[in-house]
Protein backbone atom coordinates (compact mmCIF):
# COMPACT_ATOMS: atom_id res chain seq x y z
CA UNK A 1 0.00 0.00 0.00
CA UNK A 2 1.72 3.17 -1.20
CA UNK A 3 0.98 6.89 -1.13
CA UNK A 4 -1.47 6.78 -4.08
CA UNK A 5 -3.62 4.14 -2.37
CA UNK A 6 -3.76 6.18 0.84
CA UNK A 7 -4.66 9.28 -1.19
CA UNK A 8 -7.49 7.40 -2.94
CA UNK A 9 -8.75 6.14 0.45
CA UNK A 10 -8.63 9.67 1.85
CA UNK A 11 -10.64 11.01 -1.13
CA UNK A 12 -13.26 8.29 -0.63
CA UNK A 13 -13.45 8.98 3.12
CA UNK A 14 -13.83 12.74 2.64
CA UNK A 15 -16.56 12.24 0.02
CA UNK A 16 -18.36 9.82 2.34
CA UNK A 17 -18.12 12.27 5.27
CA UNK A 18 -19.54 15.05 3.13
CA UNK A 19 -22.42 12.92 1.84
CA UNK A 20 -23.27 11.62 5.32
CA UNK A 21 -23.14 15.08 6.94
CA UNK A 22 -25.37 16.59 4.22
CA UNK A 23 -27.77 13.64 4.47
CA UNK A 24 -27.95 14.04 8.26
CA UNK A 25 -28.80 17.72 7.86
CA UNK A 26 -31.58 17.06 5.38
CA UNK A 27 -32.72 14.02 7.39
CA UNK A 28 -33.36 16.25 10.40
CA UNK A 29 -35.33 18.53 8.10
CA UNK A 30 -37.40 15.72 6.54
CA UNK A 31 -37.99 14.23 9.99
CA UNK A 32 -39.50 17.50 11.20
CA UNK A 33 -41.49 18.03 8.01
CA UNK A 34 -42.81 14.44 7.85
CA UNK A 35 -43.78 14.48 11.54
CA UNK A 36 -45.51 17.81 10.94
CA UNK A 37 -47.51 16.47 7.99
CA UNK A 38 -48.43 13.29 9.90
CA UNK A 39 -49.69 15.47 12.77
CA UNK A 40 -51.42 17.91 10.41
CA UNK A 41 -48.97 20.79 11.06
CA UNK A 42 -46.64 22.67 8.72
CA UNK A 43 -43.22 22.20 10.34
CA UNK A 44 -40.19 24.44 9.70
CA UNK A 45 -40.72 26.43 6.46
CA UNK A 46 -39.08 29.84 7.05
CA UNK A 47 -35.29 29.48 6.73
CA UNK A 48 -34.44 29.16 3.03
CA UNK A 49 -36.71 27.73 0.35
CA UNK A 50 -39.46 25.74 2.14
CA UNK A 51 -37.25 25.73 5.25
CA UNK A 52 -34.47 23.66 3.65
CA UNK A 53 -31.73 25.67 5.41
CA UNK A 54 -33.25 25.13 8.90
CA UNK A 55 -30.78 22.37 9.97
CA UNK A 56 -27.77 24.55 9.08
CA UNK A 57 -29.17 27.38 11.20
CA UNK A 58 -29.63 24.91 14.06
CA UNK A 59 -26.04 23.64 13.82
CA UNK A 60 -24.72 27.22 13.79
CA UNK A 61 -26.81 28.06 16.85
CA UNK A 62 -25.54 24.98 18.74
CA UNK A 63 -21.94 25.86 17.81
CA UNK A 64 -22.34 29.32 19.38
CA UNK A 65 -23.91 28.12 22.66
CA UNK A 66 -22.15 27.79 26.00
CA UNK A 67 -20.63 24.37 26.66
CA UNK A 68 -21.83 23.44 30.17
CA UNK A 69 -20.12 20.61 32.07
CA UNK A 70 -21.74 20.09 35.50
CA UNK A 71 -19.40 20.35 38.49
CA UNK A 72 -20.36 16.84 39.62
CA UNK A 73 -19.59 15.26 36.24
CA UNK A 74 -16.40 13.42 35.29
CA UNK A 75 -15.05 15.95 32.83
CA UNK A 76 -12.83 13.66 30.72
CA UNK A 77 -15.41 10.89 30.16
CA UNK A 78 -18.15 13.48 29.70
CA UNK A 79 -16.17 14.82 26.70
CA UNK A 80 -15.03 11.40 25.49
CA UNK A 81 -18.54 9.90 25.18
CA UNK A 82 -19.84 11.99 22.24
CA UNK A 83 -16.54 11.45 20.39
CA UNK A 84 -16.95 7.66 20.74
CA UNK A 85 -20.54 7.89 19.50
CA UNK A 86 -19.66 9.91 16.42
CA UNK A 87 -16.55 7.87 15.56
CA UNK A 88 -18.54 4.61 15.69
CA UNK A 89 -21.44 6.05 13.69
CA UNK A 90 -19.17 7.15 10.83
CA UNK A 91 -16.74 4.22 10.77
CA UNK A 92 -19.37 1.53 10.18
CA UNK A 93 -20.04 2.77 6.66
CA UNK A 94 -16.46 1.97 5.61
CA UNK A 95 -17.30 -1.59 4.55
CA UNK A 96 -20.56 -0.91 2.66
CA UNK A 97 -20.15 -1.15 -1.15
CA UNK A 98 -22.14 1.43 -3.14
CA UNK A 99 -21.53 0.13 -6.70
CA UNK A 100 -20.28 -3.05 -8.36
CA UNK A 101 -18.10 -1.70 -11.17
CA UNK A 102 -14.66 -0.16 -10.65
CA UNK A 103 -13.56 3.29 -11.86
CA UNK A 104 -10.07 4.35 -12.96
CA UNK A 105 -8.41 6.97 -10.77
CA UNK A 106 -4.67 7.89 -10.88
CA UNK A 107 -4.16 4.79 -13.06
CA UNK A 108 -5.66 2.38 -10.48
CA UNK A 109 -8.82 0.30 -10.58
CA UNK A 110 -10.75 1.76 -7.66
CA UNK A 111 -13.53 -0.20 -5.97
CA UNK A 112 -16.61 1.70 -4.84
CA UNK A 113 -16.09 0.74 -1.19
CA UNK A 114 -13.68 2.28 1.32
CA UNK A 115 -12.40 -0.96 2.87
CA UNK A 116 -13.24 -4.29 1.22
CA UNK A 117 -12.36 -6.46 4.23
CA UNK A 118 -13.17 -10.18 4.27
CA UNK A 119 -14.99 -9.96 7.63
CA UNK A 120 -17.33 -7.09 6.70
CA UNK A 121 -20.36 -8.49 8.55
CA UNK A 122 -18.34 -9.08 11.75
CA UNK A 123 -16.89 -5.56 11.48
CA UNK A 124 -20.39 -4.05 11.36
CA UNK A 125 -21.58 -6.08 14.35
CA UNK A 126 -18.42 -5.25 16.32
CA UNK A 127 -18.79 -1.52 15.74
CA UNK A 128 -22.50 -1.46 16.59
CA UNK A 129 -21.53 -3.03 19.94
CA UNK A 130 -18.95 -0.27 20.42
CA UNK A 131 -21.80 2.24 20.11
CA UNK A 132 -23.07 1.09 23.51
CA UNK A 133 -19.97 2.62 25.16
CA UNK A 134 -20.81 6.13 24.00
CA UNK A 135 -24.29 6.04 25.51
CA UNK A 136 -23.35 4.19 28.73
CA UNK A 137 -20.33 6.38 29.46
CA UNK A 138 -22.30 9.57 28.81
CA UNK A 139 -25.01 8.36 31.20
CA UNK A 140 -22.54 7.40 33.93
CA UNK A 141 -20.17 10.38 33.66
CA UNK A 142 -22.93 13.03 33.88
CA UNK A 143 -23.56 12.02 37.52
CA UNK A 144 -27.26 12.67 37.00
CA UNK A 145 -29.97 10.17 37.89
CA UNK A 146 -31.87 10.63 34.64
CA UNK A 147 -28.69 10.19 32.60
CA UNK A 148 -27.63 7.09 34.54
CA UNK A 149 -31.01 5.40 34.05
CA UNK A 150 -31.02 6.36 30.35
CA UNK A 151 -27.51 4.97 29.90
CA UNK A 152 -28.35 1.72 31.72
CA UNK A 153 -31.53 1.25 29.76
CA UNK A 154 -29.82 1.85 26.44
CA UNK A 155 -26.98 -0.57 27.19
CA UNK A 156 -29.40 -3.32 28.29
CA UNK A 157 -31.61 -2.68 25.26
CA UNK A 158 -28.76 -2.63 22.76
CA UNK A 159 -27.09 -5.81 23.99
CA UNK A 160 -30.46 -7.61 24.04
CA UNK A 161 -31.30 -6.75 20.45
CA UNK A 162 -27.75 -7.28 19.25
CA UNK A 163 -28.31 -11.02 19.79
CA UNK A 164 -31.36 -11.07 17.53
CA UNK A 165 -29.42 -8.96 15.00
CA UNK A 166 -26.40 -11.27 15.00
CA UNK A 167 -28.60 -14.38 14.69
CA UNK A 168 -30.62 -12.88 11.80
CA UNK A 169 -27.42 -12.19 9.87
CA UNK A 170 -26.36 -15.85 10.18
CA UNK A 171 -29.16 -16.77 7.74
CA UNK A 172 -27.69 -14.37 5.16
CA UNK A 173 -24.18 -15.75 5.70
CA UNK A 174 -25.41 -19.33 5.23
CA UNK A 175 -27.04 -18.38 1.92
CA UNK A 176 -24.01 -16.40 0.73
CA UNK A 177 -21.16 -18.44 2.19
CA UNK A 178 -19.03 -15.34 2.82
CA UNK A 179 -18.65 -12.53 5.36
CA UNK A 180 -17.41 -10.08 2.70
CA UNK A 181 -20.11 -7.52 1.91
CA UNK A 182 -19.18 -7.25 -1.80
CA UNK A 183 -19.83 -11.02 -2.06
CA UNK A 184 -23.13 -10.65 -0.21
CA UNK A 185 -24.31 -8.03 -2.72
CA UNK A 186 -22.94 -9.89 -5.75
CA UNK A 187 -24.89 -12.95 -4.64
CA UNK A 188 -28.19 -11.01 -4.80
CA UNK A 189 -28.22 -10.42 -8.56
CA UNK A 190 -31.54 -10.02 -10.37
CA UNK A 191 -34.46 -10.46 -8.01
CA UNK A 192 -32.68 -12.98 -5.73
CA UNK A 193 -32.59 -10.44 -2.93
CA UNK A 194 -32.05 -11.83 0.55
CA UNK A 195 -35.34 -10.21 1.57
CA UNK A 196 -37.06 -12.87 -0.55
CA UNK A 197 -34.74 -15.73 0.47
CA UNK A 198 -34.81 -14.73 4.16
CA UNK A 199 -38.18 -13.09 4.91
CA UNK A 200 -38.18 -13.91 8.65
CA UNK A 201 -34.56 -12.88 9.06
CA UNK A 202 -35.34 -9.63 7.26
CA UNK A 203 -38.15 -8.74 9.68
CA UNK A 204 -36.13 -9.61 12.81
CA UNK A 205 -33.10 -7.72 11.47
CA UNK A 206 -35.12 -4.57 10.74
CA UNK A 207 -36.78 -4.65 14.18
CA UNK A 208 -33.39 -5.18 15.83
CA UNK A 209 -31.94 -2.31 13.78
CA UNK A 210 -34.68 -0.02 15.08
CA UNK A 211 -33.78 -1.01 18.64
CA UNK A 212 -30.03 -0.66 18.01
CA UNK A 213 -30.43 2.90 16.72
CA UNK A 214 -32.67 3.79 19.70
CA UNK A 215 -35.44 4.92 17.39
CA UNK A 216 -39.14 4.85 18.21
CA UNK A 217 -40.90 2.58 19.12
CA UNK A 218 -37.73 1.58 21.01
CA UNK A 219 -36.54 5.05 22.11
CA UNK A 220 -36.70 4.15 25.82
CA UNK A 221 -33.24 5.61 26.63
CA UNK A 222 -34.59 9.09 25.97
CA UNK A 223 -38.24 8.65 26.95
CA UNK A 224 -39.05 12.32 27.65
CA UNK A 225 -41.93 11.87 30.13
CA UNK A 226 -39.84 9.69 32.48
CA UNK A 227 -36.20 10.57 31.88
CA UNK A 228 -36.12 14.17 30.59
CA UNK A 229 -33.42 13.80 27.89
CA UNK A 230 -32.12 10.37 28.96
CA UNK A 231 -28.36 9.95 28.57
CA UNK A 232 -27.84 13.43 27.07
CA UNK A 233 -29.71 15.40 29.76
CA UNK A 234 -26.48 17.11 30.89
CA UNK A 235 -25.14 17.81 27.42
CA UNK A 236 -25.27 21.21 25.76
CA UNK A 237 -23.71 23.06 22.84
CA UNK A 238 -21.87 20.99 20.23
CA UNK A 239 -21.54 17.89 22.41
CA UNK A 240 -25.31 17.62 22.26
CA UNK A 241 -25.13 18.22 18.51
CA UNK A 242 -22.61 15.38 18.20
CA UNK A 243 -25.03 12.95 19.91
CA UNK A 244 -27.77 14.17 17.60
CA UNK A 245 -25.48 13.76 14.60
CA UNK A 246 -24.47 10.27 15.75
CA UNK A 247 -28.10 9.22 16.15
CA UNK A 248 -28.98 10.26 12.61
CA UNK A 249 -25.71 8.94 11.17
CA UNK A 250 -26.53 5.62 12.88
CA UNK A 251 -29.89 5.67 11.11
CA UNK A 252 -28.14 6.12 7.76
CA UNK A 253 -25.69 3.33 8.61
CA UNK A 254 -28.50 0.99 9.67
CA UNK A 255 -30.42 1.71 6.45
CA UNK A 256 -27.30 1.15 4.34
CA UNK A 257 -26.60 -2.16 6.12
CA UNK A 258 -30.22 -3.32 5.71
CA UNK A 259 -30.09 -2.43 2.01
CA UNK A 260 -26.74 -4.20 1.56
CA UNK A 261 -27.69 -7.37 3.41
CA UNK A 262 -31.33 -7.76 2.39
CA UNK A 263 -32.42 -5.38 -0.39
CA UNK A 264 -29.76 -6.21 -2.96
CA UNK A 265 -27.38 -3.31 -2.25
CA UNK A 266 -26.51 -1.60 -5.54
CA UNK A 267 -28.16 -4.34 -7.66
CA UNK A 268 -30.57 -3.14 -10.32
CA UNK A 269 -32.49 -6.11 -11.80
CA UNK A 270 -31.90 -6.76 -15.53
CA UNK A 271 -29.44 -3.85 -15.81
CA UNK A 272 -26.77 -6.12 -17.35
CA UNK A 273 -29.11 -6.99 -20.27
CA UNK A 274 -29.08 -3.37 -21.51
CA UNK A 275 -25.30 -3.36 -22.29
CA UNK A 276 -24.85 0.20 -21.08
CA UNK A 277 -21.40 1.86 -20.92
CA UNK A 278 -19.56 1.40 -17.61
CA UNK A 279 -20.01 5.05 -16.60
CA UNK A 280 -23.80 4.89 -16.93
CA UNK A 281 -23.94 1.51 -15.16
CA UNK A 282 -21.97 2.77 -12.18
CA UNK A 283 -24.13 5.92 -11.95
CA UNK A 284 -27.33 3.84 -12.06
CA UNK A 285 -25.98 1.47 -9.40
CA UNK A 286 -25.09 4.33 -7.05
CA UNK A 287 -28.49 5.90 -7.71
CA UNK A 288 -30.28 2.61 -6.98
CA UNK A 289 -28.32 2.20 -3.73
CA UNK A 290 -29.15 5.74 -2.62
CA UNK A 291 -32.84 5.42 -3.50
CA UNK A 292 -33.08 2.20 -1.50
CA UNK A 293 -31.34 3.83 1.48
CA UNK A 294 -33.63 6.87 1.18
CA UNK A 295 -36.65 4.58 1.21
CA UNK A 296 -35.40 2.80 4.36
CA UNK A 297 -34.79 6.19 6.02
CA UNK A 298 -38.36 7.17 5.20
CA UNK A 299 -39.57 3.91 6.79
CA UNK A 300 -37.59 4.78 9.95
CA UNK A 301 -39.36 8.16 10.20
CA UNK A 302 -42.74 6.80 9.19
CA UNK A 303 -42.61 4.20 11.99
CA UNK A 304 -41.42 6.75 14.54
CA UNK A 305 -44.43 8.98 14.03
CA UNK A 306 -47.02 6.17 13.70
CA UNK A 307 -46.18 3.69 16.48
CA UNK A 308 -46.37 4.44 20.23
CA UNK A 309 -43.39 3.75 22.52
CA UNK A 310 -42.99 0.36 24.24
CA UNK A 311 -42.97 -0.06 28.01
CA UNK A 312 -39.60 -1.25 29.32
CA UNK A 313 -40.70 -4.76 30.35
CA UNK A 314 -42.48 -5.20 27.00
CA UNK A 315 -39.27 -4.18 25.24
CA UNK A 316 -37.12 -6.72 27.11
CA UNK A 317 -39.75 -9.46 26.71
CA UNK A 318 -39.91 -8.83 22.96
CA UNK A 319 -36.13 -8.98 22.69
CA UNK A 320 -35.51 -12.11 24.74
CA UNK A 321 -38.71 -14.15 24.51
CA UNK A 322 -39.87 -13.40 20.95
CA UNK A 323 -37.01 -12.12 18.75
CA UNK A 324 -34.28 -14.47 20.05
CA UNK A 325 -36.30 -17.74 19.60
CA UNK A 326 -37.59 -16.60 16.18
CA UNK A 327 -34.08 -15.74 15.00
CA UNK A 328 -32.74 -19.10 16.28
CA UNK A 329 -35.59 -21.00 14.58
CA UNK A 330 -34.84 -19.07 11.38
CA UNK A 331 -31.25 -20.38 11.42
CA UNK A 332 -32.44 -24.00 11.86
CA UNK A 333 -35.16 -23.72 9.18
CA UNK A 334 -32.74 -22.06 6.75
CA UNK A 335 -30.30 -24.91 7.33
CA UNK A 336 -32.90 -27.63 6.71
CA UNK A 337 -34.27 -25.92 3.57
CA UNK A 338 -30.79 -25.37 2.14
CA UNK A 339 -29.78 -29.00 2.73
CA UNK A 340 -33.01 -30.42 1.27
CA UNK A 341 -32.92 -28.29 -1.91
CA UNK B 1 -4.42 -8.93 3.67
CA UNK B 2 -3.70 -6.60 6.59
CA UNK B 3 -3.45 -3.70 4.11
CA UNK B 4 -7.23 -3.66 3.60
CA UNK B 5 -7.59 -2.45 7.20
CA UNK B 6 -5.55 0.74 6.70
CA UNK B 7 -8.59 2.69 5.32
CA UNK B 8 -10.53 1.65 8.45
CA UNK B 9 -7.80 3.09 10.68
CA UNK B 10 -7.88 6.26 8.57
CA UNK B 11 -11.65 6.63 8.84
CA UNK B 12 -11.68 6.07 12.63
CA UNK B 13 -8.87 8.61 12.99
CA UNK B 14 -10.65 11.22 10.86
CA UNK B 15 -13.93 10.69 12.74
CA UNK B 16 -12.20 11.15 16.12
CA UNK B 17 -10.43 14.29 14.86
CA UNK B 18 -13.78 15.62 13.60
CA UNK B 19 -15.35 15.11 17.04
CA UNK B 20 -12.46 16.63 19.01
CA UNK B 21 -12.10 19.64 16.69
CA UNK B 22 -15.82 20.47 16.67
CA UNK B 23 -16.06 20.25 20.49
CA UNK B 24 -13.07 22.56 20.88
CA UNK B 25 -14.45 24.92 18.23
CA UNK B 26 -17.73 25.31 20.10
CA UNK B 27 -15.77 25.80 23.35
CA UNK B 28 -13.85 28.64 21.65
CA UNK B 29 -16.86 30.25 19.96
CA UNK B 30 -19.40 29.90 22.75
CA UNK B 31 -19.68 32.21 25.78
CA UNK B 32 -18.37 31.10 29.20
CA UNK B 33 -20.50 32.61 31.96
CA UNK B 34 -20.49 30.01 34.73
CA UNK B 35 -22.25 30.29 38.08
CA UNK B 36 -23.02 27.70 40.73
CA UNK B 37 -26.67 27.01 39.86
CA UNK B 38 -25.98 26.61 36.14
CA UNK B 39 -23.27 24.02 36.81
CA UNK B 40 -25.25 22.03 39.35
CA UNK B 41 -26.75 18.67 38.36
CA UNK B 42 -30.15 18.94 36.68
CA UNK B 43 -32.91 17.46 38.82
CA UNK B 44 -36.11 19.12 37.64
CA UNK B 45 -35.18 22.47 39.17
CA UNK B 46 -34.71 21.40 42.80
CA UNK B 47 -31.37 20.94 44.59
CA UNK B 48 -29.99 17.48 43.71
CA UNK B 49 -30.40 14.81 46.40
CA UNK B 50 -27.16 12.80 46.93
CA UNK B 51 -25.05 11.51 44.04
CA UNK B 52 -26.21 9.48 41.05
CA UNK B 53 -23.54 6.81 41.55
CA UNK B 54 -25.67 4.59 43.73
CA UNK B 55 -26.68 0.95 43.40
CA UNK B 56 -29.08 0.03 40.62
CA UNK B 57 -31.24 -2.99 39.81
CA UNK B 58 -29.48 -6.37 39.63
CA UNK B 59 -31.56 -7.20 36.55
CA UNK B 60 -29.21 -5.22 34.32
CA UNK B 61 -26.42 -7.60 35.42
CA UNK B 62 -28.60 -10.61 34.59
CA UNK B 63 -29.21 -9.24 31.11
CA UNK B 64 -25.49 -8.61 30.65
CA UNK B 65 -24.61 -12.15 31.81
CA UNK B 66 -27.17 -13.76 29.49
CA UNK B 67 -25.88 -11.57 26.67
CA UNK B 68 -22.32 -12.84 27.13
CA UNK B 69 -23.48 -16.49 27.02
CA UNK B 70 -25.60 -16.05 23.90
CA UNK B 71 -23.20 -13.72 22.12
CA UNK B 72 -20.45 -16.32 22.43
CA UNK B 73 -22.89 -18.85 20.99
CA UNK B 74 -23.50 -16.54 18.02
CA UNK B 75 -19.75 -16.08 17.53
CA UNK B 76 -19.36 -19.89 17.33
CA UNK B 77 -22.05 -19.97 14.65
CA UNK B 78 -20.34 -17.53 12.20
CA UNK B 79 -17.55 -19.86 10.97
CA UNK B 80 -20.11 -22.69 10.77
CA UNK B 81 -22.46 -20.50 8.67
CA UNK B 82 -19.66 -19.55 6.23
CA UNK B 83 -18.76 -23.22 5.68
CA UNK B 84 -22.37 -24.44 5.82
CA UNK B 85 -22.57 -25.99 2.32
CA UNK B 86 -19.25 -27.85 2.69
CA UNK B 87 -20.15 -29.27 6.13
CA UNK B 88 -23.58 -30.57 4.98
CA UNK B 89 -25.79 -32.69 7.23
CA UNK B 90 -22.93 -33.59 9.63
CA UNK B 91 -22.28 -29.95 10.46
CA UNK B 92 -25.99 -29.28 10.74
CA UNK B 93 -26.57 -32.08 13.26
CA UNK B 94 -23.53 -31.06 15.34
CA UNK B 95 -24.68 -27.44 15.45
CA UNK B 96 -28.26 -28.51 16.27
CA UNK B 97 -27.00 -30.41 19.34
CA UNK B 98 -25.10 -27.28 20.41
CA UNK B 99 -28.20 -25.10 19.94
CA UNK B 100 -30.44 -27.56 21.82
CA UNK B 101 -28.06 -27.59 24.81
CA UNK B 102 -28.14 -23.81 24.92
CA UNK B 103 -31.92 -23.71 24.40
CA UNK B 104 -32.39 -25.95 27.46
CA UNK B 105 -30.27 -23.54 29.48
CA UNK B 106 -32.23 -20.61 28.13
CA UNK B 107 -35.58 -22.20 29.04
CA UNK B 108 -34.26 -22.94 32.56
CA UNK B 109 -33.17 -19.30 32.87
CA UNK B 110 -36.63 -18.09 31.74
CA UNK B 111 -38.43 -20.44 34.17
CA UNK B 112 -36.21 -19.18 37.00
CA UNK B 113 -37.46 -15.68 36.15
CA UNK B 114 -33.99 -14.23 35.51
CA UNK B 115 -35.31 -12.05 32.69
CA UNK B 116 -38.58 -11.13 34.42
CA UNK B 117 -39.12 -7.35 34.54
CA UNK B 118 -41.88 -6.15 36.82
Amino acid sequence: MDFTDILISLIKIVVMFGVVLLTVAELVYTERRISAFIQNRLGPNRVGWKGLLQPYADVLKLLLKEDIVPTAANRFIHTLAPVISIAVAFSTLAVVPIAGETIRLFGREVQMVIADVNIGVLYILALTSMGVYGLTLSGWSSNNKYSLLGGLRSSAQMISYELAMGLSVIGVIMVTGSLRLTDVVAHQSGWMWNMILQPVGFVTFVVAAFAETNRAPFDLPEAEPELVGGYHTEYSSFKFALFFLAEYANMITASAVIVTLYLGGWQVPYLELLNLPVGVTIALQILAFMLKVAFMLFVFQWVRWSVPRFRYDQLMNLGWKVMLPIALANVIVTGIVMLLL
Amino acid sequence: MIESYIPILLIIGIAVIFGVVSINLSWLLGPQRPYREKHSTYESGVDPVSTAHYRFSVKYYMVALSFIVFDIEVVFMYPWAVQFRELGWTGFVVMSVFIVVLAVGFIYELKKGALQWD
